[in-house]
Order: structure tokens, then C-alpha cells, then sequence
């Protein structure tokens, strides 16, 4: 079935084979491989990506079913020579261990942040509690959206 | 797999007359974990989120296609602090409450809520129109409810008589992103009567009748009716043991749970 969508900005047109989900044609038909692909069940937030503007898991959306849709993924957030604040906070704090939960949680941080620029410490735990870091390497996350939200008031 | 992805609900309504196996889509939190994981290979799909007579919120009518992040900001208390406590911002954002129903988990959020309001449920169809049945002629079992292959759930439709006061909790293992191990939503009405429901606890959600009987139309229960009304609760669930917790952990937690909203709902 042929699906067409705009990711990113751009109109692209997308081969979906039967009831695959969004996120399986982000990485596999689209050459978009940020999303990340951990649970397929809605629990790690790795596959976050931001559906008609609103912030759901990718790995819940079918794709036949995204004819016409927008989609931001991660590589919709930031450039190489410019990145998010989110991104540049991450960075800063070393918010990263092996970095496979990452795409999900700059992507519901920057959704937040677009929402909420100035978020306090229980509105950015609300935030991100559907992103899950196997690393467990939470303090760092939060310290760095903190420290956004800080410079940003 | 062919997809349907009707805008009306006059053609959501015929595309399942005409296909009465197909799979009907909604916010895909339930239906696309088991597509996923291969438990359910779907045929033909009805994707349900471009009908706009089902998207939405008018009063006492809730269409089968509001998501929980627009009930938690509704002005319902309880069903917002239900709402609250459906799995992670990314599910409320795709999740509704008509998925709810259809899945009829014994675990279902929505669904102590609608049961403590005896709410019903409006359904349609292309052939028969539309129909409402009420929460417990609906929701039949385990999983399993009264619609037929051919109808679409429509709408939740609140009662006219609301209560002056609503509570919702659950008890899980952590706090974001937990199926409920028990759920209760407790509601004083207007004439002073009271309303317990509780999920998780039986195959279908439950009222706690006898728990009611007690409260009667005392305003303000106090020691000992609390605790009897905690014992008749737990007497009264029908919970089993499973990996999440045992028959008597849910017994225990039914009581603790009314007994606590019931304070909260106290004059
Ligand atoms: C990570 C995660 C956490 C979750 N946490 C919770 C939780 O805390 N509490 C809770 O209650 N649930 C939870 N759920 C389950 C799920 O999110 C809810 O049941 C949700 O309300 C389902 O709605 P949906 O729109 O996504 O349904 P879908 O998945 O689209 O559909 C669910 C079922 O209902 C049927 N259906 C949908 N719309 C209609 C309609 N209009 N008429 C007839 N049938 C229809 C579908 O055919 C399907 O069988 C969770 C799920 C995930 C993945
Ligand atoms: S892969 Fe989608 S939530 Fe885990
Ligand atoms: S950094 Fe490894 S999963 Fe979060």
C-alpha cells in the first residue's frame, strides 16, 4: 500500500507492507533510523516521534493508517550545526550513556520545552515518564532539562 | 491487509456493514500491540480518527474517539485523575476512551467511572441505527461486549444527575506506565446515595453494592461504618492471582482503596 506523509517537513511517499507500524516504516522504508525500536509495545518511548503535532510512540501507529499525516521524528529536531536546546543541554549535562533511549527522550524534551518553556522539576518528570533509559541514567536527563528551564526563565 | 479511512461516520457505518470482520483502529494503543506481536493479523482495518461525529465532547456526551490527555483536562474530577494515570503522556495523546471499551479489560481505566455513573454506552450501526446500553449490558466479560460485527462505538452518555463529589485511584507497582492491580472510583450523588465501583477485580468492572447499602445516605461516614464498608468491599470483589498480584492482596486493597476515596468524598 502506498502511503504519502510529510516527515520533517518534506512530502514523502512510503511502501507499507500490511499492518507495520509507523515506526518500522520510519526505519526501514524511509531511511530514517533515529526513531528506536526497543519494545514495540508503548513502555520505552524510544520510538517517540511527534504525530500531528501531538507526541505518541511510533511503534503504536499503523502506518496504513498515516496517509496524510505529519510526522516530526529526531532528525526533524536539530541539525548537525544546529542543535535543539534540548540537544545542546543533553550534551552539556552528559545525558548520554549508550544513547539508545536518547531519540525518545529529546524528542518528548523538545516537545515540552515548545509546550512549556520554563517547566518545573515535576512537570519535566510528567514529561518523560513514558521514556524509559536502560541505563538508568535519569539524573543527568533531568539535571539538564532543569538547567534548560532555568536559563529559559 | 486493506484499510478503510472513512471521514463520516455514515461511511465508518457502511464500510463495516460491508466488511463485518475488519478491525476497527482507533488510537492503535491496544490494537497495535497485538498486531506487533502477532497476535492479531488484521484483514482489513477500519481506521476510526478521521470521523469527526465521534471526536467529540459535548456535556454529558463523550465521543468513542476523546483521548484521555483531553479528559485530564476536562472538568470531570475523577475521570481526570483517571485519565491521569493511563500509561505515559504518549499513550493519553493517542489512547481514547472508546478504545477503552472496546478492548473491555477487567483493568480498564475508563470504566469504574462509567460503571459508578451506570453511564451508557451508544453504539450504531448501518442496518439497526443507534442503540445505548448500559455499562453492564455492554461489557459481558473478560474482553468481551455486547456490540455486534456490524456497529461502531459512538459515544459514552453520561446521566443527567451527577454527583457532588468523585474520586478515582489505583494501586499498581509504580507510578507511570502500570496496568491497574486494583481500581476504584467512588462517587457521592445528590440525594446522598453512594456509588463503588472497582476494577481489576473481577472479569468485568464492578459495583460494590452491599459496600453502597451500608454507606446508605450517611454524608460523613466515620470509624467503624468505614471499616465495615472496607470489609464489605473486600467481601465482595471477586478478584483471582495472578502474576501481578494474589486474590487476597486485591481483597485487602479493594477495602483500603474505597475506604480512602469514601473519606475523600465525605461532606
Ligand atoms: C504502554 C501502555 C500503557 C497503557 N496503560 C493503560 C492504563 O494505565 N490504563 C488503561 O486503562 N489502559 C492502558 N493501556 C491500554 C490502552 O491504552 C487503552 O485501553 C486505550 O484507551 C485504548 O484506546 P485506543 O484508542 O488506543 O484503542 P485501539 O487500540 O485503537 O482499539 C482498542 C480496541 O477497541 C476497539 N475499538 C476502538 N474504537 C472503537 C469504536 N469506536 N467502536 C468499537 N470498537 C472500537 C478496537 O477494534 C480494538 O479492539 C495502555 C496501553 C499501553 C500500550
Ligand atoms: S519501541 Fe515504541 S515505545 Fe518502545
Ligand atoms: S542511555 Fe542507555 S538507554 Fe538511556
Amino acid at each position: 500500500m502506498i502511503v504519502e506523509l510529510t516527515v520533517n517537513g518534506e512530502p514523502r511517499v512510503a511502501t507499507v507492507p500490511g499492518s507495520v507500524s509507523l515506526l518500522t516504516v520510519l526505519r526501514d522504508e524511509l531511511a530514517l533510523p533515529g526513531s528506536k525500536n526497543a519494545c514495540e509495545q508503548g513502555e520505552c518511548g524510544s520510538c517517540s516521534v511527534l504525530f500531528d503535532g501531538e507526541l505518541v510512540c511510533a511503534c503504536l501507529v499503523m502506518a496504513a493508517d498515516c496517509d496524510g499525516s505529519d510526522v516530526v521524528t529526531v532528525e526533524g529536531i536539530g541539525t548537525d550545526e544546529h542543535l535543539h536546546p534540548v540537544q545542546q543541554a543533553m550534551l552539556d549535562a552528559g545525558a548520554v550513556q549508550c544513547g539508545f533511549c536518547t531519540p525518545g527522550f529529546v524528542v518528548a524534551a523538545a516537545r515540552l520545552i515548545e509546550t512549556n518553556p520554563t517547566p518545573d522539576a515535576g512537570d519535566i518528570r510528567e514529561a518523560l515518564a513514558g521514556n524509559v533509559c536502560r541505563c538508568t541514567g535519569y539524573g543527568a536527563i533531568l539535571r539538564a532539562l532543569e538547567s534548560l528551564a532555568k536559563g529559559a526563565s | 491487509m486493506e484499510i478503510v479511512r472513512p471521514t463520516t461516520l455514515d461511511d465508518a457505518l457502511a464500510a463495516r456493514d460491508a466488511l463485518p470482520g475488519a478491525d476497527l483502529l482507533a488510537g492503535g494503543t491496544d490494537l497495535m500491540v497485538e498486531v506487533n506481536f502477532h497476535h492479531r493479523e488484521p484483514e482489513h482495518v477500519i481506521a476510526l480518527r478521521r470521523v469527526s461525529e465521534i471526536a467529540g465532547w459535548e456535556g454529558r456526551r463523550i465521543g468513542a474517539g476523546v483521548t484521555w490527555t483531553r479528559m485530564e483536562k476536562g472538568p470531570l474530577r475523577a475521570l481526570a485523575q483517571l485519565s491521569r494515570t493511563v500509561g505515559s503522556p504518549q499513550i493519553r495523546n493517542a489512547g481514547t476512551i472508546g478504545g477503552n471499551i472496546g478492548t473491555a479489560s477487567p483493568a480498564g481505566d475508563g470504566l469504574p467511572y462509567l460503571a459508578a455513573l451506570d453511564a451508557e454506552i451508544e453504539v450504531a450501526s448501518a442496518g439497526r441505527g443507534v442503540r445505548r446500553l448500559r455499562w453492564d449490558e455492554f461489557l459481558v466479560g473478560v474482553k468481551q461486549t455486547a456490540l455486534r460485527p456490524d456497529e461502531i462505538i459512538i459515544a459514552a452518555i453520561l446521566p443527567e444527575v451527577m454527583p457532588v463529589a468523585e474520586e478515582f485511584a489505583k494501586v499498581g507497582v509504580r507510578n507511570a506506565m502500570v496496568i491497574s492491580t486494583v481500581s476504584a472510583c467512588v462517587m457521592r450523588m445528590p440525594d446522598s446515595t453512594w456509588r463503588i465501583a472497582l476494577g481489576s477485580v473481577a472479569p468485568t468492572v464492578i459495583r460494590a453494592r452491599r459496600a453502597e447499602e451500608l454507606l446508605g445516605t450517611t454524608a460523613a461516614p466515620r470509624g467503624s461504618l468505614l471499616a465495615e464498608v472496607a470489609d464489605a468491599v473486600a467481601a465482595e470483589v471477586r478478584p483471582i492471582t495472578d502474576h501481578r498480584a494474589t486474590e487476597a492482596y486485591r481483597r485487602h486493597a479493594s477495602g483500603v482503596l474505597v475506604r480512602r476515596l469514601v473519606g475523600r468524598c465525605a461532606a
